[in-house]
């Protein structure tokens, strides 16, 4: 298996399922670059360059710069997506998705059941998301929690390069609509990725460590972190089970309630803002479902509930750190340093 | 392209559904039959069947919240309407959607829509739908003049344009945005707004059946053959309010009355066939009859459909989850 960065990943399965489907196209702002242009035909591949290389492959039909009017081109993927295609549209900011969320919360999502199961949208959203990257607080926010709210959207979170790929080509394979969250501070994270296509299922969350003493569900980035704390602590004896659930929408309950009730001390980290996150999401359904098995109180550890500062020292401060995660966990198994 | 006499008496036929369509639905929602909201279409018939006169089950268009007439002119069928309208399973859409989601893909009917300005960035992807896998199919969004000051039909307009893309756009204005007349609320000209794009636009007396159908014919060709998007500014009035229930005190009190005297779109299509000798009275007195019954009959059948249970609850929200 060949290292791959998470940008790779995502392309790979880009390319893989255009070539398997002529309906799948790729449209959003910049996704080539430089149409209309007297230079470089595709310039830029998407703001991150995980698009770059599909143009020459599969031209303008279907790969398609699209002007910066949210609105009007999401709109016009789900419109295609009821129609015949299987259009990846690029919300290159899951931030911007206040200049065009009718027409994913109010179309979209709702298509199949306003219209008596006589809809089929299998629409893809790539957006990015997630802090770190000083880009201030119109450009860093998380939102999964909101698109998770809405029946009939379903919401992946790939955590690492392989996991990048797998659910990328099952979202495109998916007739529902699928938000897919691409954390901006992860596209040059390497993993091994296969170079053949697989599809990862929504829905079955991934148990990334096994251990006795808590279980720290994690979401999207923050796996990798969860991880890290999990390495860390197992050497002085405090071993963790770390879930990374893939999608927030369908979520693996299961697997949630299971590892909780195993340990019966949870740790939920989501770097979203609290209120209304998966965090206390996970946390209620754990607390409904399992409270009998629970020994301790249940910890989150999550962003403040404020927007995302712009100045470094701040926003190191203001996203949930490994050290605040150790600190959960050890608070949840009453083993300090 | 000609209308022959079968196209005459299919327009007709249609556009007296849709005005015996409303007119019942306006007596059952008085007297409590039918629940939530619905806003008629009564009065603009010849605008939404002079369009789709030109287009086939695979030709799409996307509708407003005052969709109904844009679906009897797609030739959804009006029995399952009726049923949609009543909230009943055996419904257009199993009762889920009510009058403001009708919709029946398999017509080409991309649905009613509650948002206003929903529906153009829809129709786009319908018609890079029908451009990318080359059906030969064209795509039509129909916008109220409220709808036309959205920025989701100004994104469509540049979309369509700089894509090339197969679409209509047809701006149904009725004089009034929900309260608001349009003479306020819509700087400009629609005509002038497509101009701005470069798109071929034309205005056109939305109660003449045949200069809807001629401009939609021009139309509907342009985009057939790789022409790009059209725009038509469809002049209308509604005979009933915003919504059922509205007082309309923001009207003159003779507006309606005077506009059914004078033009009235099926006794003007009425005068100009019989006239022209095209067809006689006693076919149209035919339809006339017919569709009424026809309509009686849904309603009755409505009302005693069963209704959706708890089993429906919870399907079709996804395909799998």
């Amino acid at each position: 298996m060949a290292k791959k960065s998470y940008r790779q990943a995502i392309s790979e399965a880009l390319r893989q399922e255009m070539e398997r489907d002529h309906r799948v196209i790729v449209l959003g702002e910049d996704i080539a670059g430089g149409a209309g242009g007297d230079a470089e035909q595709d310039a830029w591949g998407g703001p991150m360059g995980v698009t770059k290389g599909l143009l020459p492959l599969f031209g303008r039909e279907r790969v398609i710069d699209t002007p910066i009017t949210e609105s009007g081109f999401i709109g016009a993927a789900v419109g295609a997506a009821a129609t015949g295609l299987r259009p990846v549209a690029d919300l290159m900011f899951v931030d911007f998705m206040g200049v065009c969320f009718d027409q994913i919360f109010n179309q979209a999502a709702k298509f199949k059941y306003m219209f008596g199961g006589k809809a089929t949208t299998p629409v893809v959203i790539r957006t990015m998301y997630g802090a770190g990257f000083r880009a201030a607080s119109q450009h860093s926010q998380c939102l999964y929690n909101i698109f998770t709210h809405i029946p009939g959207l379903k919401v992946a979170l790939p955590s690492n390069p392989y996991e990048a790929k797998g659910l990328m080509i099952q979202a495109i394979r998916d007739d529902d609509p699928v938000i897919f969250f691409e954390h901006k501070a992860m596209y040059d994270m390497e993993g091994e990725v296969p170079d053949e296509s697989y599809a990862i299922p929504f829905g079955q969350a991934n148990v990334t460590r096994e251990g006795d003493d808590a279980t720290i569900i994690a979401f999207g980035r923050m796996v990798n972190f969860a991880n890290t704390v999990a390495d860390k602590l197992s050497k002085e004896g405090i071993t963790c089970t770390v879930v990374d659930p893939r999608t927030t929408s369908p979520l693996d309950t299961e697997t949630i309630l299971e590892t909780a009730a195993e340990t019966g001390r949870v740790v939920v980290v989501d770097e979203a803002h609290p209120r209304c996150n998966m965090a206390t999401d996970v946390s209620a359904l754990i607390c409904q479902e399992a409270f009998d098995k629970l020994k301790a109180p249940i910890k989150m550890v999550t962003a403040p509930h404020a927007p995302v500062p712009f100045s470094a020292a701040l926003e190191d401060l203001y996203i949930p750190s490994m050290d605040k995660i150790e600190a959960a966990v050890r608070s949840v198994t009453g083993k300090s340093h | 392209m000609q209308l022959s006499r079968e196209d005459l008496l299919k327009a007709y036929r249609r556009m007296v559904m849709i005005r015996e369509f409303e007119e019942a639905v306006h007596e059952e929602f008085s007297a409590g039959s039918i629940p939530g909201f619905v806003h008629l279409y009564a009065g603009e018939e010849a605008s939404g069947v002079g369009v789709c006169m030109h287009l086939n089950d695979n030709d799409y268009i996307a509708s407003t919240h005052r969709g109904h007439g844009h679906c009897l002119a797609k030739d959804c069928d009006e029995h399952a309407m009726m049923l949609e309208i009543f909230g009943k399973k055996e419904g257009l859409c199993g009762g889920k959607g009510g009058s403001m989601h009708i919709a029946d893909l398999s017509k080409g009917m991309m649905g009613a829509n509650g948002i206003v300005g929903g529906g153009p960035p829809l129709i786009c992807g319908a018609a890079l739908t029908a451009k990318t896998l080359k059906t030969g199919g064209v795509a039509v969004a129909f916008v109220g003049d409220g709808a036309s000051n959205q920025g989701t039909v100004f994104e469509s307009y540049n979309l369509a344009k700089i894509l090339n893309l197969p679409a209509i756009f047809v701006v149904e204005d009725n004089g009034y945005a929900e309260a608001t007349s349009s003479r306020y609320s819509v700087a400009g000209s629609q005509v002038n707004r497509g101009k701005a794009f470069d798109i071929p636009a034309v205005e056109v007396d939305g109660s003449d059946f045949f200069a809807v159908w001629e401009a939609a014919r021009e139309a509907v060709e342009r985009a057939r053959n790789g022409g790009g998007p059209s725009l038509i500014h469809s002049r209308v009035l509604r005979y009933y309010g915003h919504f059922e229930g509205d007082a309309m005190t923001y009207r003159p009190a003779d507006e309606v009355a005077n506009y059914r005297a004078q033009k009235d779109p099926l006794m003007q299509f009425r005068r100009r066939v019989t006239e022209a000798g095209l067809l006689d009275g006693s076919a149209l007195d035919e339809i006339d009859r017919s569709v009424k019954d026809r309509i009686a009959q849904c309603v009755v059948q409505a009302k005693s459909a069963p209704e959706p249970t708890e089993a429906d609850l919870l399907t079709d929200v996804y395909i799998s989850y």
